[in-house]
């Protein structure tokens, strides 16, 4: 399946449906089509849909695209090692365009947590139950194209009381030799009192062509449960993401969330979205976006407060150079139902250059008199003082604008528990600050 | 070790410095007095390399070497030091980290190895006590909600721990209790040595009470019109800055 032009073009009419794909899983295929269903009907954003306005989309998705990834490419060692994370002891899971490789991953064992291909898992309980369920997913058009039409992805499964010695890091590597239009698919379920941390990361092989990836990935959290859920966003220069991630909290759970987007796709856009179901719950969504070039990153936020004595606190942080251009939505719903309510959001912005630019926009919905919310946004520029006491002091202009990025950063990267992760992420940093002085 | 020769420097346009001469042998401690707004942070920040001032006339000599062509780190890394008048407060960057930071780039410019961490710790614990630096304020946030005079003493901590040749001290003084003042003061002492250099700007004689000064110069409107020694302090503590004042509108009306 590939589109000769505009691939806008080519999945808004041509694109064939899911019953067409070469190993469409006979218990997933309902679930399929139905996404189908919803796609066509939703159809594709334009600047003119309200959620899409600071997004062109249609100028990402107007090249040639490859969408079907059965090729399997090979990795190297080399290039495991560049996806990865110095010092991060972990368990491993490696994807390949979209397709868990046993090969290069170390699992799990022992059997109380599960990862498999979504395609092996197809008539998994929990997967019937949970797969393409969650109610914020319904209205959006990219989130159902990958439902459709998903290479594969993992489905990751902690039983009652489970949890793991280590993180479990799951790696991405695109290695298309053609401009590819890749859509990975997780489920992660944490059943009652299971405790997961969960790195994701990704690296693209090809320079020359464009990787488009559109993943999903739904987190169920089942009472009690608690995920530290990590995602870090840094590939090649000509990669472009939408990124859904779209969790459903019962009582009692935790949910930390994190996203990391650093240089430099071209295009990022995640829709995180979490609903609380059950009372007593605690979500914490940090967000820190380093951004260059003309990087667009469109973080699109929801947290929706369905029922009473629930806690969410956002922070998200962006520090944006030269024609980088940011954008920001948070909505918060607190329902009529969802009294006691805490719901906590702030916005904050450094602009590194005088062509850079931000759009930050809160959306709250308050419909319950009694509960405390609050919302801010923050946009400064680099203090000249700070960083003229700091070379007053023998630090060099680099290292000094890397000291007071890191300062901006440290209240996200404080709250990251790996220390390893923690040091990768400094590192990247310091990356990013030398990159903006050497252009 | 440091010669100004009929330095001028403009902010924003404004001519600020008017032809400023001054020479500074190694040892040696200057004080610089004069009213407010008269241009004596200008003074020192122009030494600094602080960017939004223009030299627009003469040169500065630092150790044989031009110090004007210096980018601020540069100037820091060959020895000077400037203690602010108004220290910044950075959120999120660590007091210690910060110092570390600063002496091992020092110290690479010199192509010494960085320094390692118990040293570096030992270090610290002597310059600590030897100004007598609150040693909680060192895992702060770099003089984030330090009060005015824990700002000061953190300046004079940097600076003993940077050892520089010479440093400028910009009415680190100001907002110091009595005991801080004798504290702070007694410290900058145990700092002095034959090949070291001070310029202190101040208000207050009291201040020269403790570190006695070899010079004292006045600067006014841009210019250092009165050179002289600690006697002049005393007598500008008695007769205030208007008799001269007077002796230069007289000068330039002649
Ligand atoms: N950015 C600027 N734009 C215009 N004028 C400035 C600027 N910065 C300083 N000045 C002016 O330069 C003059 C000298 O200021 P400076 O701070 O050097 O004085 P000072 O001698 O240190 O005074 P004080 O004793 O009050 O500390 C003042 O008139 C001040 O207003
Ligand atoms: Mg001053």
């Amino acid at each position: 399946m590939t589109s000769d032009k505009s691939f806008y073009e080519f999945i808004s009419n041509g694109v064939p449906g899911p019953e067409q794909k070469v190993d469409a899983d006979n218990a997933i295929l309902p679930a399929r089509k139905l996404a189908f269903g919803r796609f066509k009907e939703l159809g594709l954003p334009t600047v003119k849909t309200e959620e899409w306005r600071y997004t062109n989309i249609q100028r990402y998705l107007k090249d040639a695209f490859t969408l079907a990834q059965e090729e399997q490419g090979t990795v190297t060692a080399e290039q495991l090692k560049a996806a990865g994370i110095p010092q991060l002891d972990s368990y491993r899971a490696v994807l390949v365009n979209g397709r868990l490789q046993a090969d290069l991953s170390t699992l799990p064992t022992g059997g109380k947590i599960t990862v498999s291909k979504v395609s092996d898992a197809a008539g998994n309980p929990q997967l019937q139950a949970w797969f393409d369920k969650h109610p914020h997913l319904q209205s959006q058009p990219f989130a159902a194209l990958n439902a459709a039409l998903f290479a594969d992805g993992l489905f990751i499964e902690a039983g009652v009381n489970a949890s793991l010695d280590k993180p479990l890091h799951i790696i991405h590597v695109y290695t298309a030799s053609a401009n590819a239009f890749i859509q990975p698919r997780h489920l992660i379920v944490l059943h009652k009192s299971a405790t997961l941390e969960v790195i994701e990361s990704a690296v693209g092989i090809n320079d020359n062509a464009i990787a488009f990836v559109n993943g999903v990935t739904e987190v169920v959290l089942e009472e009690n449960a608690e995920l530290w859920h990590y995602n870090i966003q840094s590939t090649v220069k000509n990669s472009r993401h939408i990124y859904h991630t779209s969790t459903t909290q019962k009582a009692d759970s935790r949910y930390h969330h994190f996203n990391f987007t650093l240089p430099s796709a071209e295009l990022t856009r995640n829709n995180l979205s979490v609903a609380l179901t059950g009372s007593n719950t605690e979500t914490n969504l940090h967000g820190l976006y380093l951004a260059t070039g003309t990087q667009h990153v469109d973080n699109h936020t929801f947290v929706d407060h369905l029922v009473p004595n629930c806690n969410s606190n956002e922070l998200y942080k962006g520090v944006l150079l030269d024609d980088a251009n940011g954008v920001f939505t948070g909505k918060i719903h607190v329902h009529q139902d969802a009294q006691k309510t805490n719901a906590f959001q702030q916005n904050n912005n450094l602009l590194m250059s005088e062509k850079a630019n931000i759009n930050s926009q809160p959306q709250l919905e308050i419909y319950a008199d009694d509960v405390k919310c609050s919302h801010g946004f923050t946009v400064g520029r680099f203090s000249e003082e700070s960083l003229f006491y700091l070379r007053s002091r023998g630090i060099g202009e680099e290292a000094a604008k890397s000291l007071l990025v890191n300062a901006f950063a440290f209240d996200i990267t404080d709250q990251v528990h790996i220390p390893a992760l923690q040091d990768f992420l400094a590192e990247k940093i310091r990356q990013y600050v030398a990159g903006a002085i050497n252009n | 070790m440091l010669t100004i020769k009929n330095l001028h420097a403009e902010v924003d346009g404004k001519q600020i410095l008017k032809g400023i001469n001054l020479e500074i042998k190694k040892g040696e401690m200057h004080a610089i007095m004069g009213p407010n707004g008269s241009g004596k942070s200008s003074l020192s920040s122009v030494l600094a390399g602080r960017e939004n001032y223009t030299v627009t006339q003469g040169e500065v000599i630092f150790e044989g070497k031009n110090l004007l062509d210096m980018s601020p780190e540069d100037r820091a890394r060959e020895g000077l030091f400037l203690a602010f008048q108004y220290p910044v407060e950075i959120p999120g960057v660590s007091n210690l980290h910060f110092l570390k930071t600063a002496l091992n780039e020092i110290r690479a410019y010199h192509s010494l190895p960085a320094m390692e961490s118990k040293e570096f710790l030992k270090l610290t614990k002597e310059k600590q006590q030897l100004v007598d630096f609150n040693a909680n304020l060192m895992n702060r946030s770099l003089n984030e909600g330090f009060s005015g005079g824990e700002k000061k003493r953190n300046e004079v901590f940097q600076l003993a721990m940077l050892d520089p040749k010479l440093a400028i001290l910009d009415e680190t003084d100001s907002g110091l209790d009595i005991d801080a003042l004798r504290i702070v003061a007694a410290g900058v002492n145990k700092l002095r040595s034959a090949d070291k250099a001070f310029m202190v700007i101040t208000h207050y004689q009291r201040l020269l009470e403790y570190i006695v000064p070899d010079f004292v110069h006045v600067l006014y409107n841009g210019q250092i019109v009165k050179t002289g020694t600690k006697e002049l302090a005393l007598e500008l503590e008695e007769k205030g800055y208007d008799w001269l004042k007077e002796e230069v509108h007289q000068k330039e009306s002649v």
